[in-house]
Protein backbone atom coordinates (compact mmCIF):
# COMPACT_ATOMS: atom_id res chain seq x y z
CA UNK A 1 0.00 0.00 0.00
CA UNK A 2 1.14 3.38 -0.81
CA UNK A 3 1.15 5.92 2.16
CA UNK A 4 1.12 9.65 -0.05
CA UNK A 5 1.67 12.73 1.52
CA UNK A 6 -0.45 15.53 -0.20
CA UNK A 7 1.72 18.38 -1.50
CA UNK A 8 -1.48 21.21 -1.26
CA UNK A 9 -3.11 20.25 2.39
CA UNK A 10 0.30 18.37 4.12
CA UNK A 11 -1.48 15.12 5.21
CA UNK A 12 -0.34 11.97 5.32
CA UNK A 13 -2.83 9.53 4.49
CA UNK A 14 -2.65 5.30 2.64
CA UNK A 15 -3.65 5.65 -0.85
CA UNK A 16 -7.48 4.17 -0.28
CA UNK A 17 -7.73 8.61 0.43
CA UNK A 18 -6.59 9.57 -3.14
CA UNK A 19 -7.13 8.80 -6.71
CA UNK A 20 -4.69 7.76 -9.56
CA UNK A 21 -4.85 9.77 -12.12
CA UNK A 22 -2.96 8.58 -14.72
CA UNK A 23 0.69 9.83 -16.70
CA UNK A 24 1.93 12.78 -15.73
CA UNK A 25 3.05 15.96 -18.08
CA UNK A 26 1.41 14.45 -20.93
CA UNK A 27 1.80 17.04 -24.16
CA UNK A 28 -2.03 18.28 -25.80
CA UNK A 29 -2.68 17.76 -29.08
CA UNK A 30 -5.31 19.87 -30.50
CA UNK A 31 -6.78 20.30 -34.20
CA UNK A 32 -3.91 21.05 -35.86
CA UNK A 33 -1.66 18.11 -34.89
CA UNK A 34 -1.51 14.83 -37.16
CA UNK A 35 -3.84 11.35 -36.78
CA UNK A 36 -1.10 9.89 -35.68
CA UNK A 37 0.02 12.13 -32.74
CA UNK A 38 -3.45 12.77 -31.96
CA UNK A 39 -4.37 8.86 -31.30
CA UNK A 40 -0.88 8.75 -29.45
CA UNK A 41 -1.96 11.54 -27.27
CA UNK A 42 -5.14 9.99 -26.33
CA UNK A 43 -4.17 6.59 -25.80
CA UNK A 44 -0.71 5.77 -25.70
CA UNK A 45 0.51 5.67 -22.12
CA UNK A 46 4.02 4.77 -20.71
CA UNK A 47 3.68 1.91 -18.53
CA UNK A 48 7.30 1.52 -16.80
CA UNK A 49 8.38 -1.37 -14.28
CA UNK A 50 10.70 1.02 -12.47
CA UNK A 51 10.00 5.26 -12.15
CA UNK A 52 7.27 6.67 -12.73
CA UNK A 53 5.52 10.30 -13.03
CA UNK A 54 1.78 10.52 -12.58
CA UNK A 55 -0.90 12.85 -11.75
CA UNK A 56 -2.98 11.63 -8.35
CA UNK A 57 -6.17 13.58 -6.74
CA UNK A 58 -6.85 13.87 -2.99
CA UNK A 59 -9.81 12.58 -3.49
CA UNK A 60 -11.25 12.41 -0.14
CA UNK A 61 -9.03 15.09 1.55
CA UNK A 62 -8.99 18.55 0.15
CA UNK A 63 -10.13 17.71 -3.28
CA UNK A 64 -6.61 18.67 -4.97
CA UNK A 65 -4.82 17.57 -7.97
CA UNK A 66 -1.31 17.01 -7.77
CA UNK A 67 2.14 15.30 -9.52
CA UNK A 68 3.49 12.07 -8.35
CA UNK A 69 6.81 10.13 -8.92
CA UNK A 70 6.81 6.69 -7.39
CA UNK A 71 8.59 3.28 -8.63
CA UNK A 72 5.73 0.71 -9.35
CA UNK A 73 7.85 -2.43 -8.90
CA UNK A 74 8.76 -1.15 -5.08
CA UNK A 75 5.96 1.24 -4.52
CA UNK A 76 8.59 4.03 -3.35
CA UNK A 77 8.29 7.63 -3.43
CA UNK A 78 10.55 10.03 -4.48
CA UNK A 79 8.33 12.52 -3.78
CA UNK A 80 4.59 14.82 -5.07
CA UNK A 81 4.80 17.68 -6.48
CA UNK A 82 2.40 20.91 -7.55
CA UNK A 83 -0.36 20.24 -10.39
CA UNK A 84 1.05 23.61 -11.64
CA UNK A 85 3.84 22.65 -13.60
CA UNK A 86 4.96 20.64 -17.27
CA UNK A 87 7.77 19.17 -15.87
CA UNK A 88 9.22 17.21 -12.94
CA UNK A 89 11.32 19.76 -10.43
CA UNK A 90 14.93 19.69 -10.01
CA UNK A 91 14.62 18.27 -5.94
CA UNK A 92 12.47 15.58 -7.10
CA UNK A 93 14.71 14.36 -10.67
CA UNK A 94 17.15 14.60 -8.02
CA UNK A 95 15.98 11.74 -5.41
CA UNK A 96 14.79 9.69 -8.48
CA UNK A 97 18.84 9.96 -10.01
CA UNK A 98 19.95 9.46 -6.50
CA UNK A 99 18.42 5.92 -6.60
CA UNK A 100 18.28 5.39 -10.90
CA UNK A 101 21.73 7.62 -11.86
CA UNK A 102 20.60 6.52 -15.45
CA UNK A 103 17.03 7.43 -15.45
CA UNK A 104 15.97 9.92 -17.50
CA UNK A 105 13.03 11.80 -17.75
CA UNK A 106 10.82 11.09 -20.96
CA UNK A 107 10.32 14.25 -21.95
CA UNK A 108 13.57 15.33 -21.64
CA UNK A 109 14.32 12.00 -23.60
CA UNK A 110 12.03 13.40 -26.32
CA UNK A 111 13.86 16.94 -26.47
CA UNK B 1 -42.15 29.07 6.79
CA UNK B 2 -41.69 25.45 6.40
CA UNK B 3 -40.19 22.91 9.26
CA UNK B 4 -36.25 22.78 9.54
CA UNK B 5 -35.50 18.94 9.85
CA UNK B 6 -32.34 17.17 9.80
CA UNK B 7 -31.54 14.13 7.72
CA UNK B 8 -32.18 11.77 10.64
CA UNK B 9 -34.55 13.52 12.98
CA UNK B 10 -31.52 13.75 15.35
CA UNK B 11 -31.74 9.98 15.75
CA UNK B 12 -29.40 8.93 18.68
CA UNK B 13 -27.66 5.54 19.44
CA UNK B 14 -26.87 4.79 23.15
CA UNK B 15 -26.44 1.13 23.69
CA UNK B 16 -23.10 0.77 22.36
CA UNK B 17 -19.22 1.69 23.63
CA UNK B 18 -19.71 5.41 22.39
CA UNK B 19 -22.85 7.81 21.97
CA UNK B 20 -23.75 8.81 18.55
CA UNK B 21 -26.16 11.34 18.20
CA UNK B 22 -27.08 12.79 14.64
CA UNK B 23 -27.08 16.88 15.90
CA UNK B 24 -28.06 19.85 14.05
CA UNK B 25 -29.79 21.51 12.41
CA UNK B 26 -26.25 23.48 12.30
CA UNK B 27 -25.96 26.25 9.97
CA UNK B 28 -23.28 25.79 7.81
CA UNK B 29 -21.39 28.11 4.83
CA UNK B 30 -18.80 27.39 2.04
CA UNK B 31 -16.31 29.98 1.77
CA UNK B 32 -13.71 29.73 -0.79
CA UNK B 33 -11.68 32.11 -2.33
CA UNK B 34 -8.16 33.37 -1.10
CA UNK B 35 -7.49 31.93 2.45
CA UNK B 36 -5.00 34.25 3.23
CA UNK B 37 -6.70 37.47 1.85
CA UNK B 38 -6.86 39.80 4.98
CA UNK B 39 -10.40 40.81 4.26
CA UNK B 40 -11.32 36.97 4.30
CA UNK B 41 -10.06 36.51 7.80
CA UNK B 42 -11.64 39.95 9.04
CA UNK B 43 -14.59 39.11 7.73
CA UNK B 44 -14.49 35.31 9.10
CA UNK B 45 -13.64 36.91 12.47
CA UNK B 46 -16.45 39.49 12.24
CA UNK B 47 -19.28 36.83 11.95
CA UNK B 48 -17.93 33.89 13.46
CA UNK B 49 -16.12 35.49 16.43
CA UNK B 50 -12.79 33.37 15.82
CA UNK B 51 -9.70 33.75 13.46
CA UNK B 52 -9.54 31.78 10.78
CA UNK B 53 -7.79 28.31 11.14
CA UNK B 54 -4.39 26.98 10.65
CA UNK B 55 -4.30 24.06 8.05
CA UNK B 56 -6.20 21.33 9.58
CA UNK B 57 -7.42 22.78 11.95
CA UNK B 58 -11.00 23.93 13.24
CA UNK B 59 -11.61 26.82 15.79
CA UNK B 60 -14.88 27.68 17.45
CA UNK B 61 -16.98 29.18 19.56
CA UNK B 62 -20.09 28.18 21.09
CA UNK B 63 -22.45 27.20 18.49
CA UNK B 64 -20.07 29.38 15.64
CA UNK B 65 -16.68 28.16 14.42
CA UNK B 66 -14.69 27.64 11.22
CA UNK B 67 -13.33 24.68 9.98
CA UNK B 68 -9.96 24.50 7.32
CA UNK B 69 -11.27 22.35 4.36
CA UNK B 70 -8.66 22.54 2.10
CA UNK B 71 -6.16 25.43 0.61
CA UNK B 72 -9.16 27.61 -0.70
CA UNK B 73 -12.27 26.59 1.38
CA UNK B 74 -13.71 27.15 4.92
CA UNK B 75 -16.71 25.95 6.39
CA UNK B 76 -18.00 28.25 9.02
CA UNK B 77 -20.63 27.25 10.65
CA UNK B 78 -23.32 29.42 13.26
CA UNK B 79 -26.79 28.77 14.72
CA UNK B 80 -28.64 27.62 12.21
CA UNK B 81 -31.54 30.85 12.55
CA UNK B 82 -28.56 32.62 11.62
CA UNK B 83 -27.86 31.45 7.85
CA UNK B 84 -29.83 33.93 6.23
CA UNK B 85 -28.39 36.66 7.67
CA UNK B 86 -24.59 35.65 8.06
CA UNK B 87 -24.88 34.92 4.35
CA UNK B 88 -25.95 38.41 3.78
CA UNK B 89 -23.13 39.86 5.62
CA UNK B 90 -20.64 37.56 3.47
CA UNK B 91 -22.10 38.43 0.14
CA UNK B 92 -21.71 41.88 0.98
CA UNK B 93 -18.56 41.77 1.98
CA UNK B 94 -17.09 39.61 -0.75
CA UNK B 95 -18.91 41.70 -3.49
CA UNK B 96 -16.43 42.86 -5.53
CA UNK B 97 -13.93 39.99 -4.88
CA UNK B 98 -13.38 36.62 -6.17
CA UNK B 99 -14.49 34.70 -3.71
CA UNK B 100 -17.55 32.67 -2.71
CA UNK B 101 -19.88 31.77 -0.31
CA UNK B 102 -22.85 29.50 0.18
CA UNK B 103 -25.54 27.91 2.03
CA UNK B 104 -24.55 23.85 2.52
CA UNK B 105 -26.78 23.49 5.79
CA UNK B 106 -29.06 21.38 3.77
CA UNK B 107 -26.38 19.47 2.30
CA UNK B 108 -24.49 18.06 5.07
CA UNK B 109 -25.31 16.14 8.19
CA UNK B 110 -23.56 16.58 11.17
CA UNK B 111 -23.00 13.66 13.57
CA UNK B 112 -21.28 13.43 17.51
CA UNK B 113 -19.57 10.45 18.53
CA UNK B 114 -18.96 10.88 22.51
CA UNK B 115 -17.19 8.62 25.43
CA UNK B 116 -14.09 7.20 26.43
CA UNK B 117 -14.30 4.82 22.90
CA UNK B 118 -15.38 7.79 20.38
CA UNK B 119 -11.55 7.27 18.79
CA UNK B 120 -11.31 3.54 18.86
CA UNK B 121 -15.19 4.01 16.86
CA UNK B 122 -13.61 6.46 14.34
CA UNK B 123 -10.18 4.91 14.18
CA UNK B 124 -12.03 1.38 13.13
CA UNK B 125 -13.41 3.50 10.30
CA UNK B 126 -11.35 5.88 8.39
CA UNK B 127 -7.68 5.57 7.20
CA UNK B 128 -6.43 8.21 9.89
CA UNK B 129 -4.22 7.99 12.83
CA UNK B 130 -6.57 8.40 16.11
CA UNK B 131 -3.88 8.11 18.64
CA UNK B 132 -4.47 10.86 21.23
CA UNK B 133 -0.80 12.37 20.66
CA UNK B 134 -1.61 12.40 17.04
CA UNK B 135 -4.96 13.68 16.71
CA UNK B 136 -5.53 16.24 19.02
CA UNK B 137 -8.41 18.40 20.40
CA UNK B 138 -9.22 21.68 17.82
CA UNK B 139 -7.72 18.82 14.50
CA UNK B 140 -10.59 18.57 11.47
CA UNK B 141 -9.57 16.03 9.19
CA UNK B 142 -11.42 15.92 5.89
CA UNK B 143 -11.03 11.56 5.03
CA UNK B 144 -13.06 8.53 4.27
CA UNK B 145 -15.22 6.99 6.93
CA UNK B 146 -16.47 3.17 5.74
CA UNK B 147 -17.04 4.27 1.80
CA UNK B 148 -18.38 8.16 1.97
CA UNK B 149 -16.56 11.44 2.41
CA UNK B 150 -16.82 12.81 5.77
CA UNK B 151 -14.86 15.47 7.47
CA UNK B 152 -13.94 14.41 11.35
CA UNK B 153 -13.22 17.32 13.96
CA UNK B 154 -12.23 16.83 17.58
CA UNK B 155 -13.62 19.20 19.87
CA UNK B 156 -11.90 20.14 22.85
CA UNK B 157 -14.33 18.27 25.39
CA UNK B 158 -12.79 14.99 24.00
CA UNK B 159 -16.07 14.13 21.45
CA UNK B 160 -15.33 13.83 17.74
CA UNK B 161 -18.21 15.82 15.67
CA UNK B 162 -18.25 14.48 11.87
CA UNK B 163 -19.79 16.02 8.86
CA UNK B 164 -20.62 14.11 5.32
CA UNK B 165 -23.45 14.63 3.17
CA UNK B 166 -26.61 14.52 4.05
CA UNK B 167 -27.74 11.57 1.19
CA UNK B 168 -25.59 9.56 3.40
CA UNK B 169 -26.82 10.31 6.48
CA UNK B 170 -28.52 6.72 7.05
CA UNK B 171 -25.33 5.08 5.91
CA UNK B 172 -23.17 6.92 7.96
CA UNK B 173 -25.74 6.27 11.22
CA UNK B 174 -25.63 2.67 10.56
CA UNK B 175 -21.87 2.48 9.85
CA UNK B 176 -21.13 3.96 13.53
CA UNK B 177 -23.67 2.11 15.03
CA UNK B 178 -22.01 -1.37 13.71
CA UNK B 179 -18.67 0.44 14.90
CA UNK B 180 -19.78 1.02 18.45
CA UNK B 181 -21.72 -2.11 18.61
CA UNK B 182 -21.54 -3.62 22.40
CA UNK B 183 -18.53 -5.70 23.31
CA UNK B 184 -16.75 -4.47 20.03
CA UNK B 185 -14.03 -2.81 22.26
CA UNK B 186 -10.49 -2.55 20.52
CA UNK B 187 -8.80 -1.45 23.99
CA UNK B 188 -5.95 -0.15 21.47
CA UNK B 189 -6.28 3.32 22.84
CA UNK B 190 -5.82 4.40 26.11
CA UNK B 191 -9.54 5.26 27.05
CA UNK B 192 -9.91 8.92 27.86
CA UNK B 193 -9.99 9.36 32.14
CA UNK B 194 -10.70 12.94 33.63
CA UNK B 195 -7.03 13.49 34.35
CA UNK B 196 -6.71 12.67 30.45
CA UNK B 197 -8.69 15.02 29.69
CA UNK B 198 -7.36 17.66 31.89
CA UNK B 199 -3.97 17.65 30.15
CA UNK B 200 -5.32 18.58 26.83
Amino acid sequence: MLILTCPCCHVTAEETEFHAGGEAHLTRIGPGGSEGEFESYLFMRQNPKGVHLERWRHVYGCGKWFHLARDTATLHVYGAYSAQTTAPPDHIRTAIKDRHPDWRWQGEVNQ
Amino acid sequence: MSETVTALKNARYSAGIAEISEIGPLGMITIRGDLDAPFVRKVAKKVAGVERPARGMCNSEGEAGIAWMSPDELLLFCPHVQVSEVLNRLHAAFEDTHTFAANVSGARAVFRVAGPRAREVLAKLAPVDLAPEKFTPGMFRRTRVGQVPAAIWLRGDGSFQLFCFRSVAQYMFDLLKAAAQPGSEVGYFQPTTEVNREKV
